[in-house]
């Protein structure tokens, strides 16, 4: 049997690497990808602790995370289009100002 | 080492290297594949602790439409290979500390708190679905149909965002 700290040390370790890619990636769409990265992280450490528990309660929230990222990716992703037409760029660091 | 161990491993292996060629990757479709196969391995390792319909709806809705959703725009807008700039210096210096100091404090808590936790599925058995709908509709009633809320509003908002002006 696998133990449950295996699993929350594999979660930090991509919540980590979600974080890096977050602070290190210019492009505006792979910074969401990290994001989605840090959730996919989250949900590994719910299902882990919902199962050592046996409980089914963190099933049930790992649901509802995925229901909120996937509300998050459709307003996101439209924010991303809009920001590419208006910017003629997906590079973060050109997104500066509030004004055109 | 027995199976189940060194399925562990195969799984975590697949999404430490997925999360990995995320970041290196410069092209965003590329870095897109990596994510897919992050999620792949994650639903494997959903099924290994017997999250039987997790790991379902992990692969419908992760992979399968937040993914395509992901693909499509990065289609739509042309992306092409990342630009390297560095106007913030912040970024560049106070990342990486930043970033490991936070994986240190996580790790930290991990080994403090949760040494006497059993493993997942130890019992053997599987969460099985009826359970969790039980529980999904009991128990959570409300936060379930605010859900279906928050994606109305999400969809709608999708669209206000996404249309062209005039």
């Amino acid at each position: 049997m696998v133990p449950t700290n295996y699993y929350l040390i594999l979660s930090a370790i991509l919540f980590g690497l979600g974080v890096l890619a977050f602070v290190f990636k210019r492009n505006i769409i792979t910074i969401f990808m990290a994001i989605e990265l840090m959730l996919n992280a989250v949900n590994l450490a719910f299902v882990a602790f919902s199962q050592a528990l046996g409980k089914p309660d963190g099933e049930v929230f790992v649901l509802f995370v995925i229901v909120v990222a996937a509300a998050e990716a459709a307003v996101g992703l439209g924010i991303i289009i809009l920001t590419a037409r208006n910017r003629r760029s997906l590079n973060v660091e050109r997104v500066d100002l509030l004004k055109l | 080492m027995s199976g189940v161990l060194v399925i562990f491993f195969v799984l975590a292996a697949l999404a430490v290297f997925g999360a990995v060629s995320l970041i290196l990757q410069s092209h965003p479709i590329h870095s897109a594949l990596s994510l897919i196969l992050v999620m792949v391995s994650l639903a494997g390792l959903y099924l290994l602790m017997g999250a039987e319909f997790i790991a379902a709806v992990q692969i419908i809705v992760y992979g399968g439409a937040v993914m395509v959703l992901f693909v499509f725009v990065i289609m739509l807008l042309n992306a092409g290979v990342e630009e390297r700039t560095n106007f913030s210096k912040l970024a560049t210096f106070g990342g990486i500390p930043l970033a490991l100091a936070l994986g240190g404090i996580i790790a930290a808590a991990i080994a403090r708190s949760s040494g006497n936790l059993p493993p997942p599925a130890a019992s053997g058995a599987m969460t099985s679905t009826r359970e969790l709908s039980k529980l999904l509709f009991s128990e959570f009633v409300y936060p379930f149909e605010l859900t279906s809320f928050l994606i109305l509003v999400a969809i709608l908002g999708a669209i206000v965002l996404a249309q062209r002006e005039n």
